[in-house]
Order: structure tokens, then sequence, then C-alpha cells
């Protein structure tokens, strides 16, 4: 999807930095990005492990604050939020998917993907209608009653993404949702994200280190090096909408 | 999250690991039935007590006395008319006191120290009436050898087991309180005894003294044979203390036989004779103060002793407040076992927390999860628990009655499991669990997505 200028922003990051103490060391997992972007985006945040990509997907999500800085998502900034708040934003305005599937072993297929409904106080009959329209949705109706540990890998993502989007959000974060699949289902996988992004306009932030990955899907890549972006580039080449000038990481990470 | 969705993923998570929260179940369950246990068995001591005290008429029975009566010159503490104006205790004065709202019966203590033979040996006794309603209601009758009166009018005798033995030439012996009533009825049932007595007759009417003179009667030297019909062990007389009888009588007899009685001071026509006593039998011993006021009001003398039933009741609660932190010692620690069981649970499904908190779960709705496990583990814990105290209580009862039995007591209900304690035993269960239940469900709640979710 072309990235148009003049789409309201999504996500916005002001100099947010997430900082924790491990030990005698300060780590700076995130340590002052500033980021805009925009609705209907496919953004890849790429970067080596420990870059702070991850943890900038968490601030994102809602899952964890930041230690300084802002996290604005459609117009809400997050940090001003109470954790009953931020539990309802990210029941409805996020959904998530994971490496390693995060479905829930114990229920089946059906039940995982209607979890998040039962949060939202959806009516029992509805939700389950839904959640069968979720899962037929990512090719998987013969499999409603089925125990994640019985399915492959591919199909767990399925699911797993089935249930993201069960609320409707209108961000999708994705943590290497293809870390754990082969080539072919990661493939799958990505088609049906893009479909997602395409035809629902969904706004999509993927972390990855697959810069293949990236390049083939992603409309925009933020290189995160030390828990600082280092490059913000869109596909065609042309610079993002970051509002910071682009720094190149200084020797250990410690160039602010 | 709606109750019903917090429910089913509750009992769906407690079915996850069956055994391990069967297991702190049982805990509960026995924790509870030891706390129904206890109490079962104190509440029927109590209700056992009570019932033993009921029966022997100390406390649903008020005394009427006239205040005409010379005993009550000395104290004139009461309200009330002035004993010389206090209207007689007669006939029309016993109907209404018998139509006191609660009162079940008014009857005339009749009462006389008299000579009684039997195979013509006398032997001097107190002889009392006793009501026919007595026969449901006192428990002296209960376990009694022979039978109760055949009618309020029978000429039939009741003994006391002391005054058996006495006809029987039986010296009690101090150590040995059992002799087998049984074994003194064999000879004396369905035998004859001669009751000697004084009738007071009217006098005849003497026209020259007029009206006037209805005090005058004429004693009569008289006998009455009566057949030993009964004996009983306990004794049937206990509120009378120094004045107990040991040969009881059909009250309507003894009433038809005009005996002349030492405390039966006639002021009227001899038909309507005044008593100086009137029994008065209380439906409720909560009713016995306003029956007592009631007659007060009519200008008599009453008493009771129901202030003796309170110190009664202090004692059994005191005893039940025992027998409660007893039994709830097991329930305490097996509320140690919940909080295991639930921080056990956290551990283990650390994830899964980390996963519902990241797709939209919010503290309360974990909170609520876990606070509904402990609950559901309390309300079954607590209702096998109190199944299983019953029974245990059962037992106890059932092995205690034939303890009794073998001690040549009469058996005893012992134990009692009231519908309030069946369901105060689940609710206290439920919110013991809830408490245990609280430091879990916080920590849980509390839990950090973030690290919850970091792979490993």
């Amino acid at each position: 999807m072309e990235i148009s200028g003049t789409n309201p922003v999504a996500v916005r990051t002001e100099k947010v930095s997430r900082h924790y103490q491990m030990g005698e060391a300060l780590v700076r997992a995130v340590d002052g990005i500033s980021i805009d972007i925009r609705s209907g985006e496919f953004v890849a945040l790429l970067g080596a492990s420990g870059s702070g990509k991850s943890s900038l997907l968490n601030l994102v999500a809602g899952l964890d604050r930041p230690t300084s800085g802002a996290v604005t998502v459609h117009g809400n900034n997050l940090a001003a939020l109470s954790r009953e708040q931020l539990a309802k934003y990210r029941l409805h305005t996020v959904g998530m998917v994971f490496q390693s599937f995060n479905l829930i072993p114990s229920m089946s297929l059906l039940e995982n993907v209607e979890l998040p409904m039962r949060f939202a106080e959806v009516d029992r009959r509805e939700r389950s209608a839904l959640a069968r329209q979720s899962l037929e949705r990512v090719g998987l109706s013969g499999r409603l009653s089925h125990r994640p540990m019985e399915l492959s890998g591919g199909e767990q993502q399925r699911a797993s993404l089935a249930r993201a989007l069960i609320n409707r959000p209108k961000l999708l974060l994705a943590d290497e949702p293809t870390g754990n699949l082969d080539s072919r289902t990661g493939t799958e996988i990505m088609e049906l994200i893009r479909s997602f992004n395409q035809s629902l306009g969904m706004t999509i932030v993927m972390v990855t280190h697959e810069q293949a990955l990236a390049e083939k899907y992603a409309g925009r890549m933020l290189h995160l090096a030390d828990g600082k972006l280092v490059n913000d580039l869109s596909k065609d080449g042309v610079r993002g909408t970051s509002s910071e000038p682009m720094q190149a990481p200084g020797p250990g990470g410690k160039t602010q | 999250m709606k109750l019903y969705d917090v429910a089913d993923l509750a009992v769906r998570n407690l079915r996850e690991s069956i055994f391990r929260n069967s297991l702190t179940t049982i805990g509960i369950s026995v924790g509870v039935a030891s706390l129904v246990a206890m109490l079962s068995l104190g509440i029927g001591l109590q209700q056992l007590a009570s019932r033993r005290l009921q029966k022997s008429g100390l406390f649903d029975t008020v005394v009427a006395t006239s205040r005409r009566d010379l005993r009550n010159f000395r104290e004139q503490r009461e309200e009330g008319p002035p004993p010389a104006e206090s209207p007689s205790l007669d006939e029309p004065a016993r109907i209404k006191i018998a139509q006191i709202p609660g009162v079940v019966e008014a009857y005339p203590d009749i009462r006389f120290v008299t000579d009684v033979r039997v195979d013509d040996k006398p032997h001097l006794t107190m002889v009392a009436g006793i009501p026919f309603s007595a026969r449901n209601n006192n428990d002296a009758f209960d376990a009694m050898q022979g039978s109760f009166f055949s009618s309020d009018e029978a000429a039939e005798v009741i003994l006391q087991k002391s005054f058996a033995e006495e006809l029987l030439g039986i010296t009690p012996k101090p150590d040995a309180d059992n002799t087998n009533l049984a074994d003194l009825a064999k000879p004396l049932l369905g035998k004859q005894l001669t009751m000697r007595y004084a009738e007071r007759a009217s006098a005849p009417s003497s026209p020259s003294l007029g009206p006037s003179n209805s005090a005058a009667y004429s004693v009569v030297s008289r006998q009455q044979a009566l057949k030993i019909v009964g004996l009983t062990d306990l004794d049937p007389d206990s509120l009378r203390g120094m004045a107990r009888a040991r040969v009881f009588l059909p009250l309507r007899l003894a009433q038809d036989l005009h005996i002349m009685q030492s405390n039966l001071r006639d002021t009227s026509a001899s038909d309507s004779p005044s008593y100086t006593s009137l029994s008065v039998r209380v439906q409720n011993p909560n009713q016995v103060p306003a029956v007592e006021d009631a007659i007060k009001k009519m200008g008599f003398s009453a008493f009771s002793i129901v202030d003796a039933t309170r110190s009664m009741r202090q004692f059994f609660a005191v005893l039940d407040g025992f027998l409660a932190i007893f039994g709830s010692l097991a329930l305490a620690v097996a509320s140690i076992g919940i909080v295991n069981t639930l921080v056990m649970a956290i551990l283990e499904r650390r994830r899964e927390i980390g996963i519902m908190k990241a797709i939209g779960a919010s503290d309360a709705d974990v909170r609520g999860l876990f606070f509904a496990e402990a609950g559901a583990m309390g309300l079954v814990g607590g209702a096998v628990g109190v199944t299983l105290g019953w029974a245990i209580g059962r037992l106890i009862n059932f092995g205690m009655n034939i303890y009794l039995e073998r001690q040549h007591f009469p058996s005893a209900q012992i134990w009692s499991v009231p519908l309030w304690l069946v369901l105060s035993a689940i609710g206290f269960s439920i919110v013991v669990s809830l408490l245990s239940g609280l430091y879990p469900a916080s920590r849980a709640a509390r839990l950090d997505p973030v690290q919850a979710l970091r792979y490993e």
C-alpha cells in the first residue's frame, strides 16, 4: 500500500525511552525514539537481537510504560491511561501476534479466538459466530475444536491472527510472526497480514530481523540499534516521516 | 468479564489440574467437616439439655400464689394491692389465668403428707397430684416402668424410685446408683396401695350462722385404694425442692377427693376453694416473663426461674465457641492449602496470565478469575465438608448411644445439624476460601505481561 502523506497519524512516539536496571547496569532498551506511523501503513521494525524493537513494540501495545517520552495511538496518550484503561486499549485498539503464537493450550481454537470477546463482554452466541467467521477467514474452519498442540505452527499462527482480529482493532502489532515458521508457511502468514493491511486498511507494525521479509511486505522500514532509530526508509527509498533527524549510532550507543 | 464467563473459565482452570485442586478441596472439606461435627455436637447437647430442662418444668412454669397468703405478709415489696385486698386465687381466677395468651394450662398444686400402706405396713410420705398433661411433657415419664395413669380420674398411683426402694426394704448403696428400675417394678406393679387422708367436708349449713359462715367445714378421715401402675426413676417433681413428693396420683382424682391440705386455706364456700398456689405452664420459656407480668397485674404473686436458662445459654454459647475454634483450626490449615494451590497456579499459568493481559484482560478480570477459583473450591469443599461432618456427627451419636445403652441410660440425640449450620458452614467455607484467594488473586492481577510473555 502506498503511504499516503495525508492519512492521520496512527502511532506517534515522542522521545520515548524505556530503561531498566539489570543488576548494576542500566539497560537502555529504547532510548529516545520519535516516530510517526500513519494510519494504514505497513511498518517493519528491523534490527539485531537486543536492538530494542520488541521493547518499542511493547510500549506501543500498551503492555509496558515508557521511562520517559510519550506514546500516542489514535490520539490516546498511553502514559495518561490507568491500568484499567490500558487494558481496554489493548482489548479494542490493538491486536497482537507473537513469535511463539501464545495460544492458551487448554482451550480449543474457537475458545482461544473467543477469549478477547469474553473480556469485551460480548454475548455468548454472538461471539461464537464471530470467532467462527474469523477462523474461516484464516482458513481454519475445519479445526475449530482442536487444541493448539494438535496443530502445525502455521496453523497456530493463523489462529493467533484470527484472535488478534476478533475485536476489529485499528492496529496490528506482530512480534516476529514468522520466527518459528518455515519459509513457506511464513510466506502464507505474511500474505495474510498483507491482506489485512490492504483490504481492511489496518495499520501494521511488525518486528522482524529478516531484511528480505521486511523489504517484500513492509511499506516502510525502521532500523533500530542499541535502542535508537538509525534508519527510516520507505520502500521506494524515500525518507520516512520521522520528526527527528537520523543519527548514526555512536560507539556503545551512548550518543543521544 | 461477565459473571458467567468468570465462572466458566474458573471451572475450566480448576479442571485442568484436577488432582491438585481436588486435594486442596478435600483439605477444605475436612476443615468444614470438623467444624460441622464439633458444632453439631455442641448444638445437639444444648438442645438435649434445654429439652430436659423444659420437660422438668423449671423454665416453662410460673407459680402463681395469692397475696393473701400469710407468707406474703412479710414481704410487701411487690406492687399491686395490699394482701388483704388482693383477689382470691380461686377457680374463676384459675380459669382467667389459663386464658392468658401463651398459657397452656393452669392447675392447682395439691400435695399433702399422709400415710400410705402397702401390705399393711405404713409409710409416711408426701403425695402430689400430677396433671394428665405431664404424660407428654414431663420427661420423668419418658423412661418409666409400667404406664402412666389410664385417665385423669383413675385410682392409680405412680411411685418414685426411692419410695419403691423403701417399700421393698432396699437400702440403696451410695456408690451404685443404678439399681435396675425394672427389677424394682416387677414386684410392685399392679399391687394395691391404701392411702389414708383427711377429707374436708362442707359443714351442714346452719341458718343461725348465715351464709357468711362459709369457712366452716368438718374433717373426715377416709382411705382410698389405689393401684400401682408405674415407677419412675427421674424426679417428676423437681421444682419443689424440699417438698418433693414420692407418690403421685392423677390431679383430677386428688381434687375430687377433697383432701384437706395444710396449705389450702378456705376463705370462701367449700365448693369453690381458694388455692394458695397454681402451676401455670407456658408454651415457650420466652413467654414466661409476659405471663408472669399478666398474673401480677391480676393481683397475684408470681415467680419463675427463667433467668436460669440465660446462664445455661451462656454456658452453651461459650462451649459452642470453643468447639467452633477447634473446628476452625482445620479450616485455617486448609486455607493455607488454598493459598499454596493458587500461588502454584500463578507460577504455572504465568504465561497464560500474560497472554490474557496482552489480548485485553484487565487486572480485575484476572483477579476475578482467581477469586472465582478460590470461591469454587470453597463452595465444593464446604458442601462436601458439611456432608462429611454430618456423617461424623451421626457416627459419634450412634457410638454414644451404644455406650449409653450399656450404662442403662435412655438413648439421646446428642447431635443436631440445623439448616442454619449447613448454610453458614458453606458460607464460612466460601468466605475463608475467598480470603485465602485475596493474596494470590492480587498477585496474579499485578503480574507484568511483558515479563510473563518473555520467551523462555
